[in-house]
């Protein structure tokens, strides 16, 4: 078990996410930065889809009830165990009565903390992740709150020998540091009414930076561009699933990306869709940051999904090893 | 991004068919009204894909209204695969003529569960019982699910009673409420936000995660709505 001390209502038990219920209007949910989520869970021995905690309110506080193994991964923020200073993407022994402590982090927005076995919270449709919006899974269908008590799966059997691994994907640093300078590129594919908007906004799509408002949430980001995007002629689109990761543009012409907790159904015209090699960029990026969307081809967008894909496997081949030398 | 018309059944809207991600593949047949002949296609693809035809990696088959949106691994299927297969499913399927189903919702029409009856009433110059009268002996036809968990979107509502949604969306209606919006009528199936008009509230479950089928209606399913109590 692990009890929390302090918390905030966007702060989330998540997993991989719901899947094979879109047409039923149940949305994806899960972690908003996936590959986070993803490697923090190889560093405890977690299997892939295991749930941990996604962290968008500062400061968390926790106090764990058994003795485990956890990581934090994602935003660059400082950690603190019972006031020692633990190393983010690294996986670190904690004994029953510690205090976990994450602070606001200096770049990016969420934090990831993955605790060996995962937190246990009761499946719903088949995910522990939280879909805040239709009030469903995770903690009751709700954010964390204070004296909140989590229940904690049973850890592999490797992962005590786990503790005082480190590992951070190439993409993340680089990241960071689009992010320090205001501007993050990501990269789309042409999307079904790309064609139907004028070669101007075509053109500006991808020219101009588009700025996140601070109406934004795990639902979709909201943005806000010097120019709008308009269709050559407007028309209206009958009802149409959506994915996550969709650019749409409102008559208004400020697009909207859709995200992990989006309507499954839309209406409005889609330009682009951003890459699921890209999507999990987006869980990082703050308001008041601009986004630059760069057109790929399917081949492209194939293969760096194959390429992030393969360096994550890579390394969870490569960690049971590493940890047996360790102890 | 690849365009391709669908001749073979010239009755319908040609195909449109795009990428929606590497691992998405988005069929459009739509046009700006709704076609009852393609619905029907589309929902005799939607079987065909979650049926016999089933490719190992293919993870969502979504539905809309005269389009559908198929989701699968880009790193199991070549999307171009995929793309091909899902063209070539949807011009070998007819519109079957399988006999719908027939769900009856119970309403309490007006009162505190239906604050928009009397004035959707007015609008539609008839009295509340004729209003009721109408809505109730209308069939309405599931065309697809979403939006929120289990949300319908019923075709049906008689050309008397359509109504443009409320130039603010109201910021929580409840559970149950029996609505129209625009061409189209649904219920909700839980608290959310909405624009639509609120002509009554019914007792049925729409949608319930815990049960073997969460949602209520399928889309084909048809729909009555059956007045159990008027409050004018």
């Amino acid at each position: 078990m692990m009890q929390v001390l302090t918390s905030g209502a966007m702060n989330l038990v998540q997993d991989a996410g719901r899947s094979g219920h879109l047409h039923l209007g149940v949305c994806a949910s899960g972690a908003i930065d996936p590959l986070a989520l993803r490697y923090a869970n190889s560093l405890v021995g977690n299997a892939a889809d295991a749930a941990g905690i996604e962290l968008a309110i500062f400061p968390f506080r926790v106090r764990f009830e058994r003795d485990s193994v956890f990581a934090c991964t994602g935003a660059d923020a400082r950690i603190e165990l019972d006031g020692r200073l633990i190393a983010p993407w690294w996986s670190c022994r904690v004994a029953a009565g510690q205090t976990l402590e994450i602070q606001r982090p200096a770049r990016g927005m969420r934090v990831y903390l993955a605790v060996a076995g995962g937190v246990d919270v009761a499946p719903v449709l088949g995910s522990r992740s939280t879909d805040l919006k239709a009030g469903l899974g995770g903690m009751g269908g709700r954010g964390l709150k204070r004296l909140d008590m989590l229940a904690l799966g049973a850890a592999s059997a490797d992962a005590p020998r786990r503790a005082g691994l480190g590992c951070v994907p190439g993409e993340v640093p680089a990241l960071l540091a689009q992010i320090a300078q205001g501007c993050v590129s990501v990269r789309v594919l042409p999307a079904a009414e790309y064609e139907e908007f004028s070669a101007d906004s075509r053109q500006r799509f991808e020219a101009a930076p588009w700025q996140v408002t601070p109406d934004s949430n795990r639902q979709g980001y909201r943005l806000q561009g010097a120019q709008t995007l308009q269709m050559a002629q407007r028309r209206e689109l009958l009802s149409h699933g959506l994915v996550p990761g969709t650019v749409q543009v409102p008559p208004a012409g400020q697009p909207i990306i859709q995200l992990a907790e989006a309507n499954t159904c839309g209406g409005y015209p889609k330009i682009a869709t951003v890459i699921e090699a890209d999507q999990w960029r987006l869980g990082q990026v703050p308001a008041g940051c601009a986004l630059r969307f760069e057109r790929v081809d399917v081949a492209q967008a194939v293969s760096a999904l194959r390429a992030q894909h393969a360096a994550w496997q890579a390394l969870a081949a490569r960690l049971p090893l590493v940890a047996t030398r360790l102890h | 991004m690849t365009t391709v018309t669908a001749e073979k059944q010239a009755a319908s809207a040609p195909a449109r068919i795009h990428f929606a991600g590497a691992g998405g593949i988005y069929l459009d047949c739509g046009d700006a009204r709704i076609d009852v002949g393609v619905q029907q296609r589309i929902w005799a693809l939607a079987e065909a894909l979650r049926g016999g035809a089933h490719l190992d990696g293919l993870r969502e088959i979504v539905p809309g209204v005269n389009n559908i949106l198929v989701l699968f691994d880009p790193l199991a299927l070549a999307p171009t695969t995929v793309r091909d297969w899902v063209l070539a499913q949807w011009e070998r399927a007819t519109a079957c003529a399988r006999a719908p189903r027939v769900v009856e919702i119970p309403v309490i029409y007006g009162g505190e569960g239906g604050i928009d009856l009397q004035e959707q009433a007015q609008r539609a110059g008839l009295g509340v019982h004729d209003y009721v009268a109408l809505h109730s002996s209308a069939q309405f036809q599931v065309m697809c699910i979403g939006s929120t968990p289990g949300f319908s979107y019923l075709s049906g509502l008689p050309e008397r009673l359509h109504a443009p949604r409320r130039s603010v969306p109201r910021l929580r209606i409840p559970r149950g409420s029996v609505v129209i919006g625009g061409v189209q009528a649904g219920v909700m199936p839980d608290a959310a936000p909405s624009g639509w008009h609120i002509l009554g509230v019914t007792s049925a479950a729409v949608f319930d995660a815990a049960r073997a089928a969460p949602c209520l209606f399928e889309p084909g399913d048809t729909v009555r709505f059956v007045a159990r109590e008027v409050i004018a």
